[in-house]
């Protein structure tokens, strides 16, 4: 299979790969995939008073599509508002990276990836909101 | 010395020609280009006699009584076609039941597939984790409607040999036809159509230094005598089993190509154990968490499949360019389904996905191997500082206690 420069790039050279610490109250985690399927990706955000992604970090188990989608992700959400990196969808990200149709569940991997690690932010606040009420 | 890039190491899809084999076969496309099947000149004879003295050699090659017992194809997928539809077709009249294994070339599988569509019954055996067969499960599938037993000489994928003597044991003693599909063992393994009662074997060129787009079936003469239904109709070519004008330069380069592995392949068979033992010994020293799959013994001269845990096989070949080599990675396929040949052996989807397949072969040097290890390695590596799974690994997280959302 060929791959288009701009994939062989993110794999060659990959944006923002490494680790949050994960019980920092303002870092959100999402782990999706399975190892089973043959992609795991794993993205973190940490994310400002202001809502804003300050630092995103991936670490990924894939073909060099599904790395090139979590680097590319990682890129284009870094400073934006998390409402902002919420509307991101995969198909930008497909279209970014001319990936064949064989490959696009990747992307659609790197926007649950984006998604959950926002969730995991929000649960995270909302139960600090709550312990904070309690005290 | 500077390596000539890419590597070949896959030697268990195809191997480079021999230019000993290119030599021989020369002649035969610009002065003796004859058909083998014009009986009415010198042009004809001549190519008739170099098909006859190939007959012979391949023979030779196999254990075969005589070269009549060779019908040419243009390679294995027609020989298996031919060995099962062509023996299923003949003896429907006797029994409606074929035994196989999970683990063969799909040109077997599919052809059984096929054949059950038409009615037949096929008993799909399954394999240790080694991927063996047991003979016994081949003695207990067979029943009065049994016709015939098909088992592969050395899986493609793993390298794994089979009991091909002790199943031919059985198959003998319970009057059941046996056809193996010899292409990727025959010249690095024992075979021999007699001593191991084979009635039907395919095999082809191109996994023997010899050109593709020639193979070869062994279709035995006596004791039994097997015959066949032709699935290809036409001028009655090769004794009424396959019709079609002999490709008579590629046929002297399979008899070529066979006579230099019965001169050399001993030797060489050594050679390419100890460059796969260099290869394995040379990673797995370095990497933790390396799965050796198939059979550590019995095993292909030339073949060695590893799965590389928490990393990719796709993606890892990516990294491994400079390398041509073969993964089980769903990733690889458009089905994107792992290999059934792994999964067969019941090795986790996650490991299959994490395979790579080293296959060497006659012109790979100590210097490549040295070098692929090196890169493997490093590669590896840089793969796993990537992978969340090898830092969950690392962390003491058991990856198997993980709610997955597969997808």
């Amino acid at each position: 299979m060929a791959y288009s420069d701009k994939v062989i790039d993110h794999y060659e050279n990959p944006r923002n790969v490494g680790s949050l610490q994960e019980t920092d109250e303002s870092v959100g985690t999402g782990l999706v995939g399975a190892p089973a399927c043959g992609d795991v990706m794993r993205l973190q955000i940490r994310v400002s008073d202001e809502g804003v992604i300050e630092e995103a970090k991936f670490k990924t188990f894939g073909c060099g599509s599904a790395i090139a989608s979590s680097s590319l992700a990682t890129e284009w959400i870094k400073g934006k508002k998390i409402e902002e990196a919420e509307a991101l969808s995969n198909s930008q990200i497909a279209e970014e990276l001319s990936l064949p149709p064989v490959k696009i569940h990747c992307s659609v991997l790197a926007e649950d990836a984006i998604k959950s690690a926002i969730e995991d932010f929000r649960k995270k606040k909302a139960a600090k909101a709550a312990l904070d009420g309690e005290e | 010395m500077t390596l000539e890039l890419p590597i070949y190491m896959d030697n268990n899809a195809t191997t480079q020609m021999d230019p000993r084999v290119l030599d021989a076969m020369l002649p035969y496309f610009t002065k003796v280009y004859g058909n083998a099947a014009s009986r009415t000149h010198r042009y004809g004879w001549e190519a008739e006699a170099a098909v006859e003295d190939a007959r012979e050699v391949l023979a030779q090659f196999l254990g075969a009584e005589s070269g009549k017992e060779i019908v040419f194809t243009s390679g294995a997928t027609e020989s298996n076609n031919l060995a099962l539809k062509g023996a299923a077709e003949y003896y429907k009249s006797k029994g409606n039941h074929i035994i196989t294994t999970v683990i063969e070339h799909k040109a077997v599988l599919d052809s059984c597939k096929r054949l059950e569509k038409e009615g037949f019954e096929v008993t799909y055996l399954p394999v240790d984790p080694q991927g063996r067969v047991n003979p016994e499960d081949v003695r207990a599938a067979i029943t009065d409607k049994t016709i015939l037993v098909s088992v592969m000489l050395a899986n493609n994928e793993v390298g794994t040999i089979q009991p091909i003597k002790e199943i031919g044991k059985i198959t003998r003693e319970k009057g059941v036809l046996f056809h193996v599909d010899a292409v990727q063992g025959v010249g690095k393994t024992p075979f021999n159509v007699q001593e191991m009662n084979v009635d039907l074997a395919s095999v082809t060129a191109h996994k023997i230094y010899g050109p593709k787009g020639v193979g070869l079936l062994y279709v035995r003469r006596k004791r039994p005598r097997v015959r066949l239904a032709a699935q290809m109709d036409g001028g009655g070519h090769e004794r009424g089993n396959r019709s079609g004008t002999l490709n008579v330069s590629s046929i002297v380069g399979f008899a070529r190509a066979a006579e230099i592995m019965m001169a050399e392949g001993a030797e060489e068979n050594i050679r390419l154990i100890s460059l796969r033992e260099r290869l394995h010994r040379s990673i797995s020293e370095r990497l933790e968490e390396v799965v050796l799959n198939g059979h550590p013994e019995h095993r292909l001269s030339g073949n060695l499949n590893l799965s590389f845990s928490f990393v990719e096989g796709e993606g890892l070949m990516m990294a491994i360019k400079d390398v041509a080599v073969s993964s089980g990675s769903a990733c690889t396929s458009a089905s994107l389904e792992p290999s059934y040949v792994l999964r067969s052996m019941g090795l986790d989807d996650e490991l299959a996905h994490s395979s790579i397949r080293f296959g060497l072969g006659r012109f790979n040097t100590e210097e490549e191997v040295d070098f692929v290890a090196d890169l493997m390695v490093d590669k590896v590596q840089r793969l796993r500082d990537m992978s969340p799974l090898f830092e969950m690994y690392k962390s003491g997280i058991d990856l198997k206690s993980i709610e997955w959302a597969g997808h």
